[in-house]
């Protein structure tokens, strides 16, 4: 066993430096062969570990080596592999899998493929002891890790400045998160002298901290979750990661980096569990993310924006399910999400791959023909996301608005709502881009081609995935939850009655309006979104975002800014001259000091030593006879 | 043997380097300094085989004055500190054609001379004296090799004099006090005088004018920046990665043992002080067009966490504040080193005038990269230790003293980032010439170092550990 989890650790650090270093000398296709492999054998790992632990064999706790120590605390590089873990690596290492090979292809135009791999397999690395380290510290490596190759790849494209505002500012958003996550690492540390998860829940009972430092711990770690899930007032950043390249979008801004803060927050279930008026906090900021974002989604152009905003909300629900307590609910969506999320932006790589480059959706039309695999698995992936009976989002979200529903009924209505705008959004977005007739140039039209099959395998496999995804986790007979049950609190599941039926149907039948709709606009009406310029009234709003990016510029940035230059300006001078004219002394000196600034001050400095000599002798000699 | 060893070999190699002409002057001070480095490393592992290194020679007897030099824990890795940058700082200066290259070379190794014995000795009077005798070289070679309009650096570098020379004076009066009160110099004496409150409140103050200046701390640091841009860059390294250690390093030493109860009584006022740095620093770094200048901000900002640290009277500060200045150490000199390459080639400072380097040399960027990272405190990453150390033990202290000076880790990555943005990414606007192999081996020992560190920082805590209990006991 321990050979496995060495390999699943570092195959994909090898991969890393091997592409970083001999990529260049071996080739883009070599390099994307090795990086790819480097993760398909974490997957089959994985998928090892996955088999023994279902086989009911123990937890393995692996410690790799000592790290450091700080008081009385030890910190090692220990692994934890339990259900949690491996499962999440499982699709984190799967879907990576597929993503790295889509990217072979996806990526071969571009001179520094190399180094994409290798970022990409660096990603996947910190990815892996975000979610296997069996201790808050490991977890942090791994956190700031993906962090930063995830400001590495959205800043792939460095020529371009605009992508690099996008990359910095998802950094530095994400740090405002990890000084929470830190701050809360400090509490938990310093009242049970320890950051092992599993010692950490042992000695919970014990009463060695107060309910209300366990309550603001608890927030200090939601608040680290909100930056790397790109929760409200933490989420903007989301968005303008799009800048990165396609793939990028679906691994790490969709699949797995941004449901770090829900894995982060289910590893800790048994903290927050102790902490409901947290958990109420955590379930209206998950509910108003998913609205705002939805919100903001009905109308975007940009088919990755639309994608993008979809993800913040989805993550919305996501938190909603986890603040409610549900935590296995939350995974279940989360791996749902996984597969439908990266269909659907590997599926826009693929429609933005045939237009060279063409993002807004006002110049696309009519691509299903010429497309239609990458139709197909869009349209299944569209299907999940909406809602639609049997396909895998039907059944993860509908655990959460039943969930919500039995919790508190405008937790239910809000997450109702934005459920019915995602399948509006979604609609749109799949006739504005594959119905009617092609909007683009006559050269684009004229290139039009499916992708090729390094391309529409991950797309086939993926959209396979997200229409049977669900089957994890039927109803009344749930895999999931009973795979996960020694993980959480036990607690009632919600009985397959009457109601719970009626809330499937209300659900359905909310889908089906968003999605009628979408119809009657896009496709019956053929109409198309306006130009930017002509957008008026709560339109503007939206397609401007609420002005969240305004706001934060305008009370946080600008200030911070105007601090800066005035401390600059006026600040340092007023305190070198003040502090000068404090000491008459000083200023005596530095008249002696211009006198003799002909270089011989070191003359004088060494005069004042022999002379202070001098003198001590002098008085001390006469004063011991 | 015993610790002299590595003092007498910096003092000789000074002299050797001098010596040796204009032409071999920088090989032989790099010899020399790595001689002097080997020598430290061997006393190091003497010390762990429980050899006793100690030097107590009559110097001054009738004064009771005696050239002591005590080895623990603690001075050893700052001595290490100095003798591993100073063959890295005199490397830095192989791209930089000085003239009259023996005495900038002699003056470096004399300088790393005074700071080591500065670390090494347990005299308060042979203490006071390496701690002005490090003055000399760097005034001479800020003066005579620094940049910019002659008039301006020579009142950039007058000011910097007169602040540190002032601050000394200080400390000098609280050492001849403390003389008349003991009849003795020897610091295991002086820690047990027993002086009342009044006399230790007097005491504290004097000192912390001395390190306040020296560290610095706000509102002590204007003469920082200016000294910085107008210092030539192995001067700045000098300054920034040793010398200013020297102040914090004295803080832990001399300040806190002799000062205990009345220290104690000040540490809201004191961490506050600090953190106030490390803010301020931060946000007047975000602003600088000047990169050594920004570096120099940056640094204030970071090494006021340091101070906050050791003002925490917490184990976890002092460890944390030991860790990361031997982190800050290593980096401030890859970046000074880094500017200097750019400088180099763009024969300018101004932030405005670079961009588009890291698409002609992405080789240059990706080392450049991790060392901002590292400054940045990234986890695995040497300086990561010692930031995580610090603030959780200010989080001992009050938890909302982590909280504001934890917001360096936000306000660092912002400045850090846009700067990098600005010098490094976009498209090409003015040719680089590509760092040379030679070029780059400063900066892979300093990646390499930072790692290295940063995953396996416990000999290091394993060796301070036992000084620093002593003295915190000594504190309690």
């Amino acid at each position: 066993m321990n050979t496995t989890i060495l390999l699943l650790l570092f195959a994909p650090l090898a991969g890393f430096l091997i592409t970083l270093f001999f990529g260049k000398k071996l080739g883009k296709t070599v390099s994307g062969a090795i990086g790819t492999a480097a993760v398909a054998i974490s997957f089959l790992c994985t998928l090892s570990l996955f088999s023994q632990i279902n086989a009911g064999e123990t937890i393995a706790t692996f410690k790799l080596a000592d790290w450091f120590s700080i008081g009385n605390i030890k910190i090692n590089f220990s692994f934890l592999f339990d259900q949690l873990s491996v499962l999440w690596l499982l699709f984190v290492t799967g879907i990576g899998s597929l993503i790295h090979l889509y990217s072979i292809s996806y990526m071969h135009e571009d001179e520094n493929m190399h180094k994409f791999f290798s970022y990409l397999n660096l990603f996947v690395f910190f990815m892996i002891a975000l979610v296997a380290g069996s201790n808050l510290l490991i977890m942090f490596i791994g956190w700031e890790g993906v962090g930063l190759c995830s400001y590495l790849l959205i800043g792939f494209w460095y020529k371009n400045q605009d992508y690099n505002d996008a990359a910095k500012k998802a950094f530095i958003m994400n740090r405002i998160g990890d000084l929470g996550f830190l701050i809360g690492i400090f509490i938990l540390g310093f009242h049970f002298q320890t950051l092992e998860f599993l010692e950490i829940k042992a000695l919970l009972g014990k009463d060695l901290i107060t309910p209300s430092l366990l309550s603001i711990a608890a927030l200090c770690l939601f608040i680290g979750a909100c930056g790397k899930s790109a929760q409200l007032p933490l989420a903007t950043w989301l968005p303008d990661a799009m800048a990165g390249p396609t793939p990028v979008s679906a691994l790490i801004h969709a699949a797995t980096m941004v449901t770090a803060g829900i894995f982060m927050i289910t590893r800790m279930n048994f903290l927050f569990d102790l902490t409901p008026e947290i958990q109420n906090v955590i379930a209206i900021v998950g509910a108003i993310t998913a609205i705002v974002a939805a919100s903001i989604g009905l109308v975007q152009n940009d088919i990755k924006k639309v994608l993008a905003y979809s993800t913040v909300s989805q993550l919305g629900l996501m938190f909603l399910a986890l603040g409610l307590g549900a935590y296995e609910v939350a995974v279940f969506h989360v791996i749902t999400h996984a597969f439908f999320k990266a269909c659907l932006f590997l599926g826009s790589g693929s429609v933005i791959h045939a237009l060279h480059g063409e993002q807004d959706m006002r110049n696309m039309g009519g691509l299903r023909k010429v497309m239609p695999i990458t139709f197909w698995t869009m349209m299944i992936s569209t299907l999940a996301i909406s809602g639609i009976f049997p396909f895998s989002g039907f059944w993860s979200k509908d655990e959460i608005l039943m969930t919500a529903f039995h919790a508190n009924i405008p937790l239910w209505v809000i997450g109702s709502i934005a459920s019915i705008m995602t399948a509006f959004y979604m609609f749109r977005l799949m006739y504005l881009t594959f119905f009617n007739d092609f909007r683009g140039t006559e050269e684009q039209k004229h290139h039009l081609h499916e992708s090729p099959a390094l391309i529409t395998i991950p797309l086939v496999i993926l959209a396979a995935l997200a229409a049977i995804g669900g089957a994890i986790s039927l109803p009344g007979n749930s895999w999931l939850n009973h795979y996960l049950a020694p993980l959480f609190k036990k607690h009632e599941a919600h009985h397959l009655d009457g109601q719970a039926y009626m809330l499937m149907a209300i659900a359905t039948v909310g889908a089906l309006v968003g999605i009628g709709i979408a119809y009657a606009k896009y496709l019956k009406k053929k109409e198309i979104p306006v130009a930017d310029s002509e957008v008026q009234g709560l339109h503007k709003v939206l397609s401007d975002k609420y002005y969240l990016d305004e706001i934060y510029m305008a009370t946080i940035v600008k200030p911070i800014y105007m601090i800066s230059n005035f401390a600059k300006k006026y600040v340092e001078k007023f305190i070198s001259k003040a502090v000068i004219g404090l000491g008459g002394a000083t200023y005596a000196l530095s008249i002696k000091g211009k006198k003799i600034q002909n270089g011989n001050i070191g003359v004088y400095l060494f005069a004042f030593i022999f002379g202070m000599v001098g003198f001590l002798v002098y008085v001390f000699v006469i004063r011991v006879k | 043997m015993d610790i002299s060893i590595v003092l007498i070999v910096l003092l000789v190699g000074a002299l050797v380097t001098y010596l040796s002409g204009n032409k071999f002057a920088s090989k032989t001070a790099l010899i020399s300094s790595i001689a002097a480095f080997g020598a430290t490393i061997i006393s190091l592992n003497a010390f762990q085989n429980g050899e006793d290194l100690d030097v107590n020679l009559p110097w001054i007897s009738q004064l009771n004055i005696n050239f002591a030099l005590h080895v623990d824990g603690l001075s050893l890795v700052m001595l290490v500190l100095t003798t591993g940058l100073l063959p890295l700082i005199i490397l830095s200066g192989f791209i930089t054609k000085f003239e009259n290259s023996k005495s900038i070379y002699a003056l470096m190794l004399f300088m790393g001379f005074a700071m080591a014995g500065t670390f090494l000795a347990s005299d308060g009077f042979l203490y006071y004296i390496f701690w002005e005798i490090a003055l000399i070289p760097i005034y001479f070679i800020a003066l005579n090799w620094g940049n910019g309009d002659v008039e301006e650096r020579k009142k950039a570098i007058l000011k910097f004099f007169i602040y540190t020379f002032a601050g000394s004076l200080f400390m000098l009066l609280a050492f001849i006090y403390l003389y008349t009160k003991g009849g003795s110099f020897d610091i295991t004496k002086l820690y047990a005088l027993q002086l009342t409150t009044t006399e230790k409140t007097y005491l504290f103050i004097a000192f912390f004018l001395a390190y306040a200046i020296k560290i610095p701390l706000i509102p002590f640091h204007t003469w920082q920046a200016n000294t910085y841009s107008k210092a030539p860059a192995v001067g700045t390294m000098l300054l920034s990665g040793i010398m200013l250690k020297m102040g914090l390093y004295s803080v832990l030493r001399w300040q806190l043992p002799l000062t205990d109860e009345v220290a104690k009584a000040h540490v809201p006022y004191i961490v506050g002080i600090s953190i106030a740095g490390v803010i301020y620093g931060a946000i007047v770094t975000l602003k600088q067009k000047n990169l050594k200048k920004f570096l120099a901000y940056s640094s204030l900002s970071h090494v006021g966490l340091i101070a906050a640290g050791l003002y925490s009277l917490t184990f976890e500060g002092f460890q944390g504040a030991v860790l990361q200045m031997l982190s800050h150490g290593i980096v401030i000199v890859g970046l000074f080193y880094v500017v200097e390459l750019i400088y180099s080639r763009y024969n300018t400072y101004e932030i405005k005038e670079m961009g588009g380097i890291r698409i002609q040399d992405t080789y240059f960027a990706s080392l450049f990269m991790i060392i901002m990272l590292a400054s940045v405190a990234l986890p695995t990453t040497f300086n990561f230790i010692g930031e995580f150390n610090l603030l959780y033990s200010l989080f001992k202290v009050n938890i909302w003293y982590a909280v504001l000076a934890g917001t360096t880790i936000i306000l660092g990555a912002f400045y850090m980032l846009r700067m990098f943005q600005k010098v490094m990414l976009g498209g090409e606007t003015k040719s680089f010439k590509k760092i040379s192999k030679q070029e780059s081996i400063v900066l892979i020992i300093v990646v390499g170092l930072t790692i290295f560190f940063g995953l396996f920082p416990q000999p290091i805590i394993d060796l301070i550990t036992p000084s620093l209990q002593s003295i915190l006991t000594q504190i309690k």
